[in-house]
């Protein structure tokens, strides 16, 4: 196996939250969006990451990119720490980890035209290139992800949404970055573009040998894309395998939960399939629960998940399962 | 967008678009501008206002400091406002003709206006917005600032300096930039306070610009439409102050004048029956701050966010 693009090791992010009117001495709270996440991205890869609404994925992304500080553990990439990389490594990292976002209009500043937006890393990156080569390398750009490249002076509020997302594409791989980080890049777009904004990431991401780490909050998408999958619930992994592991196989409860709270758009097998919804609400992560953090709406939850935080089990080579009363269940028998 | 039917199609069409030109939403606020019948009557009266400043003493007959001593103490029989005498608004009590003053008054009056609201969109702006994106200790270091100065009584403040320093154009400039910009740092902060939430501000930081290129690039013209608004409201207000300032005697000197000085010697003249010392440059004055009132209110709603 070749060296990781990127490794954590027992990443930690919390946010210190003040609440309203407390004394301006007084300890804040810790929020914990992220707490003791671990995995290895290997170039070329495609890591999917689900999890629902809350469940940290997005502070995920913002540690990897570096915008809000990790406080406990490691994020290495390409070997070196981001928290102790020189300015030089620093800027290296910095064009070579792109990310894309979820809302795509609001990624877009809405007074620069895409041509701009498109061109704003290359301006910072490689400020040497001259505005002839920029603007043929940016309408290239533009081809490449679908656009008409003779769009490059109209602004981002004339385009739809699934545009408005290419030219977020074009933007984040302008500078032929290692590593592209999406962030539910298709959940806020009509179903018959998310499939076509999943295609082209995905040839994109062959055609460029990207690695790719791959958020959304549930499977569906997921599995399409990803080689492997992690599942996060309330900051922390749940499972981790191969993307045909989880969505056929998985052992953690909260990883069945979140399969079995989809619905399945054949009416017939919706029939036979025992439905098992997830129940109540995402604890707070400012006071996660003791021990197994999934124990307040785990269906198998035993008196002792409250005592230690279970350890990540290996069930398989590869994959790993935060749950010692894990079994596998065959979800999908019949559609598979 | 046209829908394409085939790849073919779509290829023609693209090699015969010439790079087509978007429309920003500044050419859109222009055009909601456009059709504002108030705001248009507004900018007109300003134009008008503007090249009477700009070019009225073309026309008036006589210099604006030359007194007429037969006109001293007939004033109210010969000083009439007339085309014959060349008098357009009469004279006023010096015998000094009044349309050569009014124009006069009604540049400097222009001018503070104009100058204090240069200064305040120039350094409330950046002030703010420097001090909404640094956020944490810096913020509130600069934030505090301002409002230690909103707390000092200004117009005490600038009618001592006034009577101490000499009255001067130069100090009532100074004093009226000491306090325009900071309503308008207070805007722009908060502004930017939203907008550096904004996925695109994350997105350029990810990439790694520069903290200053962000906030001019990204923050402050996200920022000026709001800050246009207020810089147009904020015009007629310092008008206003500097008339108020001339009331009290304390404003432009003498030989020079402004509109409220030149109100208030015809408010003091309105009992011996001189109404057109005192109706002219008032006149002059209503419009000019209906007029920036008028185009203040037609640039907010043209540069609503509220319609995007
Ligand atoms: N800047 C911040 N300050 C304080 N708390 C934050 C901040 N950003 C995120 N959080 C909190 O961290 C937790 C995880 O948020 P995050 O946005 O990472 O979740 P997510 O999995 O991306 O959710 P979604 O699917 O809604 O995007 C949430 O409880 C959120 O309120
Ligand atoms: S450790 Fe216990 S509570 Fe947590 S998932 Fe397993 S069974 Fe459920
Ligand atoms: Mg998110």
């Amino acid at each position: 196996m070749t060296d990781p693009i990127l490794s954590l090791r027992n990443l930690s992010v919390t946010f210190d939250i003040r609440p309203r009117g407390a004394w301006p001495w007084t300890q804040p709270l810790k929020l914990h969006a992220v707490s003791d996440m671990s995995f290895d991205l290997q170039p070329g890869e495609c890591l999917g990451v689900v999890g629902e609404s809350g469940s940290g994925k997005s502070t995920l992304a913002r540690a990897i990119v570096g915008t809000v500080p990790s406080s406990g553990g490691q994020i290495n990439f390409e070997g070196h720490d981001l928290a102790d990389m020189t300015p030089r490594q620093r800027r290296v990292h910095r064009r070579d980890v792109q990310m894309i976002f979820q809302d795509p209009l609001a990624a877009l500043n809405p007074r620069m035209t895409v041509g701009d937006i498109i061109a704003e890393p290359l301006v910072t990156h490689e400020p040497n290139v001259s505005r002839a080569d920029r603007k043929a390398r940016v309408q290239d750009m533009m081809q490449r992800v679908g656009l008409l490249p003779n769009l490059v002076n109209r602004y981002p509020h004339e385009f739809s949404g699934g545009q408005c997302q290419r030219i977020g594409i074009a933007r984040a791989l302008i500078l032929k970055p290692k590593l592209l980080i999406c962030d539910e890049p298709v959940s806020a777009l009509d179903v018959s573009v998310q499939a076509q904004v999943v295609n082209l990431l995905r040839e994109l991401q062959r055609d460029m040998g990207l690695s790719m780490i791959f958020i959304a909050h549930d499977l569906s998408v997921v599995k399409h894309i990803s080689d492997r999958v992690v599942v996060m619930y309330l900051g922390r992994q749940m499972e981790v395998g191969e993307a045909q592991t989880i969505t056929m196989r998985p052992e953690h409860p909260y990883t069945q939960a979140l399969i079995a709270s989809v619905p399945i758009p054949d009416p017939v097998l919706e029939r036979k399939r025992a439905r098992r919804t997830l129940d109540g609400e995402l604890p707070s992560p400012i006071s996660p629960p003791s021990g197994c953090v999934f124990r307040t709406r785990c269906p198998k939850a035993q008196p002792s998940c409250a005592k230690a935080i279970p350890p990540m089990l290996e069930v398989a080579p590869g994959h790993l399962v935060a749950c010692p009363y894990h079994e596998p269940e065959n979800v999908l028998a019949v559609s598979a | 967008m046209p829908a394409y039917s085939s790849d073919a199609e779509r290829l023609i069409e693209v090699s015969h678009l010439a790079e087509v030109q978007g429309r920003s939403l500044w050419a859109d606020a222009r055009s909601r501008f456009v059709r504002n019948k108030a705001a248009m009557a507004g900018a007109f009266i300003l134009i008008v206002i503007a090249f009477f400043a700009l070019f009225g003493q073309l026309i008036a007959q006589y210099e604006r400091d030359m007194i007429d001593f037969t006109l001293i103490g007939a004033n109210m029989q010969k000083g009439v406002p007339s085309i014959e005498t060349g008098h357009y608004f009469g004279t006023d009590s010096s015998g000094r003709d009044l349309f050569a003053r009014v124009v006069q008054g009604t540049q400097i009056s222009l001018m503070v206006g104009i100058v204090g609201a240069l200064v305040a969109v120039i350094v409330g702006t950046l002030y703010g917005a420097v001090a909404g994106y640094a956020g944490g200790r810096t913020d509130d270091v600069m934030m505090r600032l301002v409002d230690v100065l909103m707390s000092i009584p200004f117009m005490f403040v600038l009618i001592l300096m006034l009577v101490i320093f000499g009255r001067s154009i130069f100090m009532l400039f100074l004093g009226i930039g000491l306090i325009s910009w900071l309503d308008m740092a207070r805007i722009a902060r908060g502004q930017t306070l939203s907008i550096k939430n904004k996925e695109f501000v994350e997105v350029a930081h990810a990439t790694g610009v520069a903290p200053f290129k962000i906030i001019m690039r990204h923050i402050v013209p996200n920022l000026l439409g709001i800050v246009i608004v207020y810089a147009t409201l904020l015009v007629p207000q310092m008008i206003i102050f500097e008339s108020f300032i001339s009331f009290l005697g304390l404003g432009v000197q003498e030989p020079n004048t402004s509109l409220g000085a030149l109100i208030s010697q015809g408010a003091s003249n309105m009992a011996y029956g001189v109404l057109w010392q005192l109706f002219f440059p008032l006149g002059f004055f209503v419009l000019t701050i209906f007029g920036f009132f008028f185009v203040g209110d037609g640039l907010r709603d043209a540069l609503d966010p509220k319609d995007r």
